[in-house]
C-alpha cells in the first residue's frame, strides 16, 4: 500500500484521476468548446468524490498499511464507490438521469480508476523496488573523502610519537566513523546518533586543523529523536569543512542547526564561501548525493535547497518529523 | 663532512609539518638535513626564499590561498630556486595532472625511504619546467609575481586594476604602483577571464574595479578602432581607452 500521508502520493492519485477524466471528456467531445464543456460536466460529480476519497485514505492510512495488501485494496476501493455513487445520487436529486442507475454508473467508474491507480502503484512499487532502491541507496551512501582519510590518518602519525593516548582516541573515532559508514543500514537513524558520529568527526579533523576549525552547534532537544536518513549529517559538515574551512587561513565558523517547525524538521548548515575555491573545485557531489538519497526515503516530502548569504554557503533541509517510536521503512512506498 | 640539505617546509596543517620534520630527523644518519624555515601558506613560503634560501622545498599542494603548484610556480622566478618535491594526500585533479605532465610527488601520509629518494632525486637533477607547471596549474592564479634583486615581490591578483602590454613587456597596474611581469597578455586573458575583461587589444581590466563609462568624444589624439568610449576605473585618475572591437563586451557588462 502507497503512503497516503505523502505529499507525493495524493499529488499522484489527484492528477492520474483528473487525467482521466480529462480524457473522457475528449473522448465524447467534437471540438475545443465541448470538451471544456464535457470536463466541466464530468469534474461536478468527479471532484467531490476524488476529493472525499482522498481525504479518507489520508485518515485511514494507518488503518490501510496495517491491513493485507488485498484487504486495503478492497477497503479503499469500496470507499471510492461509495463516495462516486453518493455524489452520482446527488446528481441525480439535481435532475441529470434517476437515482439508481446514475449512483451504479458511477461506482463503477469509481472502481475502474481504483484498479487502474492499484496497478500504477505496484508497477511504481516495483519499478523502486526495494532491492533496486536499497542497491540505489547503498551506492549513494556518502563516500568519505580520501582526502579526509590520508590527511587524519597522517594526522594520527604524527601523534604516535607525542602523544599516544590522543593518537590511541583518534584511531578508534577513525574506526567507528568507517564502520558506520560501511555498515549495510539503510533504516532511519535518529539525528542524536548522526550527531554523536558527527562529532568525533569534527574530533579528527580539530586534530590537523587546529584553531582554524571552529564549530557553532544549535539543537532543539526535542528534535533530537527525529529520524533521519543515515550518514547524512557528517558529509554536509565534511563539505562545509573542505570548501568553508580548508580554504581560509583564518580561523571559520561552521554552524548546524535542527529545529521542529511542526511536523517538520529543519537542519541547516553553514560555512564561509570562498568564491575563488568554488571557482576552481565547483563540486556539489555531496550535495546531489544527499538530495538523491532524502528523495528515495521521502519521495516529494523533503526538500533541500542553498543560497549564499553574507558570504555564507547555507544549506536547509527540511523533512517530515518522524520519531523512533513510529518506524517507517524505506520502501514503504 | 657534507653540509646537511637545506629544507623548507609548506604545509597549512601543523601535524603534517611536524610529521615531515619527524621523518627527516629519522633520516638523519642516512641524509642529514636541516630544516632552515616552515611556513603556513604559499606567500608565506615565498617571503621566506630569499633569507633562508633553501635547497629543498617540501611543499603540500591543497593549501588555502596560494596552491602548492602556483608557489613552485612563483619561486621558480629565482636565480637560485630551490628544488620543490611535492606532497598530496588525495587531490584527485593534481594528481591526474602531475601524472600527465611527469611531475614527481609524493603521497601523505610519506613513507620516509620514499622520501629519501625525492629528496635525492631533487638535488641531483633539474626539477620540472616552467612548461610542465604552467600545464599542471591552469590557474587562474591567486598571485602575480615579480622578481626583484633576488627576492620575489607577490601582488594578489584581487588587487591588480588593469593590465596593459607595452612594447615587450606587459605593465601591472595596482592603487598604488605598478610593475613590469614577463607574462604574455593573451595567455592572461585567458587564464583570468572570470575576473579580468579585455578592453583593447593591449589591455585588460579587473572587473570589479570598474566604476562606469565615459564619453572621450573632444579628446584628442582617438586612433583608428578606438571606440569614443573609456572605462573609469575605481583607484585610477585616468579612463581607459576601449577599442570598437571591444565595446559591445564592455557595454554588455556594464549593463548588468
Amino acid at each position: 500500500m502507497p503512503d497516503f500521508r505523502s505529499v507525493g502520493v495524493l499529488t499522484r492519485i489527484l492528477l492520474i484521476v483528473n487525467a482521466c477524466g480529462l480524457l473522457a471528456a475528449l473522448v465524447r467531445s467534437e471540438g475545443m468548446n465541448d470538451a471544456a464543456e464535457q470536463f466541466a460536466r464530468i469534474a461536478v460529480t468527479l471532484e467531490p468524490a476524488l476529493l472525499a476519497s482522498a481525504a479518507a485514505l489520508y485518515i485511514l492510512s494507518h488503518l490501510l498499511s496495517r491491513l493485507p495488501y488485498w484487504a486495503g485494496l478492497s477497503l479503499a476501493t469500496a470507499m471510492a464507490a461509495a463516495f462516486a455513487a453518493l455524489t452520482g445520487a446527488a446528481a441525480a436529486n439535481a435532475g441529470l438521469g434517476t437515482a439508481a442507475t446514475n449512483a451504479a454508473w458511477h461506482a463503477l467508474y469509481a472502481v475502474l480508476l481504483s484498479t487502474v491507480l492499484a496497478a500504477y502503484f505496484d508497477l511504481r512499487q516495483r519499478a523502486f523496488s526495494p532491492a533496486l532502491s536499497e542497491a540505489r541507496l547503498q551506492a549513494l551512501q556518502a563516500r568519505i573523502r580520501p582526502h579526509f582519510l590520508f590527511n587524519s590518518l597522517n594526522a594520527v602519525l604524527m601523534l604516535i610519537r607525542r602523544d599516544p593516548k590522543r593518537a590511541e582516541a583518534a584511531l578508534e573515532d577513525l574506526a567507528e566513523l568507517f564502520r558506520n559508514l560501511m555498515a549495510d543500514n539503510r533504516e532511519l537513524v535518529t539525528l542524536a546518533d548522526e550527531i554523536a558520529l558527527t562529532r568525533q568527526y569534527l574530533g579528527l579533523e580539530h586534530l590537523r586543523l587546529g584553531e582554524r576549525l571552529r564549530v557553532d552547534w544549535d539543537i532543539d532537544p526535542s528534535a533530537e529523536q527525529a529520524l533521519v536518513p543515515p550518514m547524512m549529517l557528517q558529509p554536509l559538515v565534511e563539505n562545509a569543512v573542505y570548501h568553508g574551512i580548508e580554504p581560509g587561513l583564518d580561523p571559520g565558523t561552521v554552524s548546524i542547526r535542527a529545529v521542529r517547525e511542526g511536523d517538520r524538521l529543519l537542519l541547516e548548515l553553514a560555512n564561509p564561501y570562498h568564491a575563488e575555491h568554488q571557482r576552481r573545485q565547483g563540486n556539489r557531489m555531496a550535495l546531489a548525493n544527499i538530495g538523491e538519497r532524502l528523495a528515495l526515503h521521502f519521495d516529494v516530502d523533503a526538500a533541500l535547497d542553498t543560497a549564499i548569504e553574507d558570504e555564507r554557503f547555507r544549506i536547509r533541509i527540511r523533512m517530515p518529523l518522524r520519531r523512533s517510536g513510529a518506524k517507517k521503512t524505506a520502501s514503504a512506498r | 663532512m657534507i653540509a646537511p640539505l637545506r629544507i623548507l617546509i609548506v604545509d597549512d596543517e601543523p601535524p603534517a609539518r611536524e610529521r615531515l620534520r619527524e621523518l627527516l630527523g629519522d633520516l638523519g644518519s642516512e641524509l642529514p638535513t636541516q630544516v632552515v624555515a616552515e611556513a603556513a601558506s604559499g606567500p608565506q613560503a615565498i617571503a621566506l626564499l630569499s633569507e633562508c634560501a633553501p635547497e629543498v622545498a617540501l611543499v603540500d599542494i591543497h593549501m588555502p590561498v596560494m596552491n602548492g603548484i602556483e608557489f613552485a610556480r612563483h619561486a621558480q622566478r629565482l636565480d637560485h630556486a630551490p628544488a620543490v618535491v611535492f606532497i598530496t594526500a588525495h587531490d584527485q585533479y593534481a594528481v591526474q595532472a602531475f601524472e600527465v605532465n611527469a611531475i614527481d610527488y609524493l603521497l601523505k601520509p610519506v613513507r620516509a625511504a620514499r622520501l629519501a629518494t625525492a629528496l635525492r632525486r631533487a638535488v641531483s637533477g633539474p626539477g620540472p619546467g616552467r612548461e610542465q607547471l604552467a600545464k599542471a596549474d591552469p590557474g587562474p592564479r591567486s598571485h602575480f609575481s615579480i622578481a626583484e634583486r633576488g627576492r620575489i615581490t607577490l601582488v594578489p591578483a584581487a588587487e591588480v586594476l588593469f593590465l596593459k602590454a607595452e612594447l615587450k613587456y606587459v605593465t601591472l597596474r595596482t592603487r598604488t604602483r605598478d610593475y613590469l611581469i614577463e607574462d604574455s597578455l593573451s595567455q592572461l586573458e585567458h587564464e583570468l577571464r572570470d575576473t579580468f575583461i579585455r578592453v583593447h587589444r593591449n589591455c585588460l581590466v579587473a572587473r570589479a574595479a570598474i566604476r562606469g563609462v565615459e564619453n572621450l568624444r573632444g579628446a584628442t589624439g582617438a586612433e583608428e578602432g578606438e571606440s569614443r568610449w573609456g572605462v573609469v576605473l575605481d583607484g585610477h585618475a585616468e579612463a581607459i581607452v576601449v577599442s570598437r572591437r571591444q565595446w559591445p563586451a564592455v557595454k554588455a557588462l556594464i549593463k548588468r
